[in-house]
Parts: C-alpha cells; sequence; structure tokens
C-alpha cells in the first residue's frame, strides 16, 4: 500500500461540491475507495442506488463525479451494473473494446438490505464481476431517518420511536454478510473509514477478483444518529473498538478478523455518544444496553470461533 | 440556481451530464460557521485530514504533500482538527464571524501563537 502522500498525487474520482451534510462520512468512504483503486491500470464504472449520496453527489445539472456514474431506481443499483458490466464482456468479445474497466455498485442500507436485496442477490448469483458496496448509515437518512434491516437494536427512529411503550427498535439488526456469505462468493469483507488502510486493503483485493464481491462499510450520520459533526469518524472508531462493528473479511467460507482491539471497549462507549440511543441511558432502561452488549458479544464470539475453525467452503 | 436551466431539447437523452465534475463550480464554503486554521509550521505532513477530509478541501501539491485549504468549499465539519495527531495540534476551528477580514496569516498568528 502506497503512502498517503503518493495517494494524493492522484486526480480524485470525486469532486468537492456535493451537497452532503457537515461531517457525512458518504463521501469519505469513497474517497478513499478510488483512491485505493489502481486507476493507472484499469477504469471504474460507479452504479448508484438512490440514497443520501446519489442525491447530493448527482444534483442535476451538477454532477460530483470525475469518473462514468449511472443511476437508476432505489432498489437496482446491482441489476444496473450487471447490465453496465454484460455490456462490457460483450463489446470485449467483440473488439470494440480492449480496455480493462471494473465496475462498482454503490447503495445504503436501505437499498442494501431491503429494497435492493433481490437485485443484488441475483446480481451474485448471475456471477458478474463487480463490486458492491454498502454505506451503512443504518436506517434511511435520506428521507428523514427511518428504522431499516439495518437499524441496530434500540435505536431510536421517526418509526421505531422511544416513548412510554416502545423503546426503539425491538428487532436486532439483520446480518447481511451471513445473509450474502449464503451466495458462497469469493470475497466479502466488512470495514470503517476510521481504519482507512484496512478499508483500501479489502477495496484493493475485491476489485481483483473475477466474479461478485461484497463491501459493508459502516457509515456514521452526524443528523440521524445525533452527534456532532466532527465526531464521525471517532464513531466509526468506536464502532469498531466495541466490537459493534467488527473489521473481518470471509475469503471463500473462510472468516479472518482484521483487527482485534487491544482492550475490547464496553458498549456504552459506543451509545453514549449518539442521541438516538440517549433513551437507553434513562432509569430503568439498565437492560436494554445489557442486551445490547450481549447482541454484540455473541456476534464477535461466534466470529472468533468461526476464525478459529478455520473451515473454508 | 442562478445559471439559465436548458430547454427540454438541450436535455441528453437520460439526464446524462456531458461535465464530470462540474460540481467543483458549487461553492460550499458558505455554509460555513467555524473555520479550519493551518499551522504549517507544526505539521508533520502525515495526510490524516486528507484522507478524512468529506469535502476533498485539503490543498495538495504537485510532491502530495498539504499546501493549504480550500475554503471555498470547506464546510467547516471540523473532522479534520479531530484527527490531527500533532501535539499541540496543527488545525484549529475559529468561528466564522472572528476571521472576517483577515488574511490567513494573521488569522495563524492569532490561533497559533497563544
Amino acid at each position: 500500500m502506497a503512502l498517503l502522500n503518493e495517494l494524493a498525487k492522484k486526480k480524485e474520482g470525486l469532486v468537492n461540491g456535493h451537497r452532503l451534510c457537515p461531517g457525512c462520512t458518504h463521501s469519505v468512504i469513497m474517497r478513499q475507495v478510488l483512491a485505493a483503486a489502481d486507476t493507472d491500470k484499469y477504469d471504474i464504472v460507479v452504479a448508484a442506488a438512490t440514497g443520501c449520496f446519489e442525491v447530493s453527489s448527482g444534483l442535476y445539472p451538477y454532477t460530483s463525479w470525475n469518473i462514468p456514474w449511472i443511476h437508476n431506481a432505489f432498489e437496482n443499483a446491482a441489476s444496473t451494473i450487471s447490465g453496465v458490466e454484460a455490456m462490457y464482456r460483450l463489446w470485449k468479445k467483440k473488439g470494440r473494446t480492449d480496455k480493462d474497466v471494473r465496475f462498482i455498485a454503490l447503495a445504503s442500507d436501505g437499498g442494501t438490505y431491503d429494497i435492493g436485496l433481490q437485485a443484488l442477490s441475483g446480481a451474485i448469483e448471475r456471477g458478474h464481476r463487480f463490486l458492491y458496496i454498502c454505506n451503512d448509515n443504518n436506517a434511511y437518512q435520506n428521507t428523514g431517518n427511518q428504522r431499516s434491516s439495518a437499524t441496530p437494536f434500540g435505536a431510536s427512529t421517526t418509526t421505531s420511536p422511544n416513548g412510554t411503550v416502545l423503546q426503539g427498535k425491538s428487532q436486532p439488526k439483520k446480518d447481511i454478510m451471513s445473509v450474502l456469505e449464503g451466495h458462497h462468493m469469493q470475497y466479502l469483507a466488512q470495514a470503517s473509514p476510521s481504519n482507512w488502510r484496512d478499508l483500501m486493503n479489502k477495496v484493493k483485493k475485491a476489485l481483483d477478483v473475477n466474479g461478485p464481491t461484497y463491501l459493508n462499510v459502516i457509515e456514521p450520520c452526524t443528523t440521524g444518529w445525533g452527534f456532532p459533526q466532527h465526531k464521525s469518524i471517532e464513531i466509526a472508531q468506536l464502532a469498531v473498538d466495541t466490537c459493534v462493528w467488527p473489521l473481518y473479511e470471509i475469503e471463500e467460507g473462510r472468516v479472518k478478523i482484521n483487527y482485534k482491539p487491544k482492550n475490547k471497549l464496553p458498549v456504552e462507549e459506543y451509545l453514549k455518544p449518539q442521541k438516538r440511543f440517549a433513551h437507553l441511558f434513562k432509569k430503568g432502561n439498565e437492560h436494554l444496553i445489557e442486551e445490547f452488549q450481549k447482541q454484540t458479544d455473541r456476534h464477535w464470539e461466534w466470529l472468533l470461533k468461526r476464525e478459529e475453525s478455520g473451515v473454508s467452503y | 440556481m442562478s445559471e439559465k436551466l436548458l430547454n427540454w431539447d438541450e436535455v441528453l437523452i437520460g439526464g446524462a451530464i456531458k461535465d464530470p465534475g462540474n460540481s467543483k463550480s458549487y461553492e460550499t464554503g458558505s455554509w460555513r460557521v467555524e473555520r479550519p486554521v493551518w499551522n504549517p509550521e507544526s505539521c508533520i505532513q502525515c495526510m490524516f485530514c486528507w484522507v478524512y477530509c468529506p469535502d476533498s478541501s485539503i490543498l495538495v501539491d504537485e510532491n502530495g504533500k498539504m499546501s493549504g485549504i480550500d475554503y471555498d468549499h470547506c464546510k467547516g465539519c471540523g473532522i479534520c482538527v479531530e484527527q490531527c495527531p500533532t501535539k499541540p495540534k496543527s488545525l484549529a476551528m475559529l468561528l466564522e464571524a472572528d476571521a472576517k477580514g483577515k488574511s490567513e496569516e494573521d488569522l495563524r498568528k492569532e490561533v497559533f501563537s497563544k
């Protein structure tokens, strides 16, 4: 991996002037992804699903993209990129192009966990060569923080509010990594923009795989999660250090944990700075934090056991 | 929007935009409440501010080193200040109202000479 000074010399694939909120990490993730891609060797084509990032980077007549970018609808980022990739393969076969092109589909959790799941599943099953990146901001933030299946347990959103009866979302978060692992793809990973070197390595690895790959990235949302805008990267780091968002990759079914925190922090450290979890700290709600910790530990220990067993598919 | 919009028969099929990266001409710097001020003397050129900047507002010279801040686009989120690893920090936030009409050099002296 090159030094940051080397990467900074590269032409930016995503330019400024987009209308994301100040402190939003969507663009941080995408800048890291495009910096990691070896654009001297190949070109990148991006398809985006509807979401915060799509509406703020492609606001007609402006575009923040310096690379080919296509938007279709909310649910079909994966099928759009499949079409583009299939046409590229045909062109290559017919000798209309000799360029090396790699494909990225971009969506947030709404477009991946819920609405885009069938399109994604289909595209993976057909075996198109593309990298699907999900910027997981834990809710439908574009329309104002509605609950999605990626919303964690206990989080308050406009459609799972906390009140006298309910205390935020009562269901746990969907484990999308396990869902997609069932497709037995060659490479899928989970990353965080706070650990940029790890994220860049994963992007590089995924783009070199000849087949579908998936990258799940945490995307702290200042407005929806309720924390000051300068804290975005810190929150992502806390999610990693508390093992709420473990950094791991699954290569041919073999789990590898890329980062094991030296001292695993209690989940309170991650929950405390965020307004959406403020009600968990009220008197009488201690059992909810315990439940959150239990869910986190269960997942982390399961991952550790899987890594230790070393089984592959 | 101040510029003239396209007529219906001038819009490309699929709403394609001919000019890639044209949002650069849209200046988001006016959103800023606080501005980051950079001190090149204590900066160690780790480029963490560059890798974490959401608005590509860390200016980079031909050697890949930080050379300043793009105040036309910086939204003033303050991530760069938070992530700056030097002690004391080489970046600091200053209220935009206090920075009005002062040159960058004066602001630097004001913020970092304390």
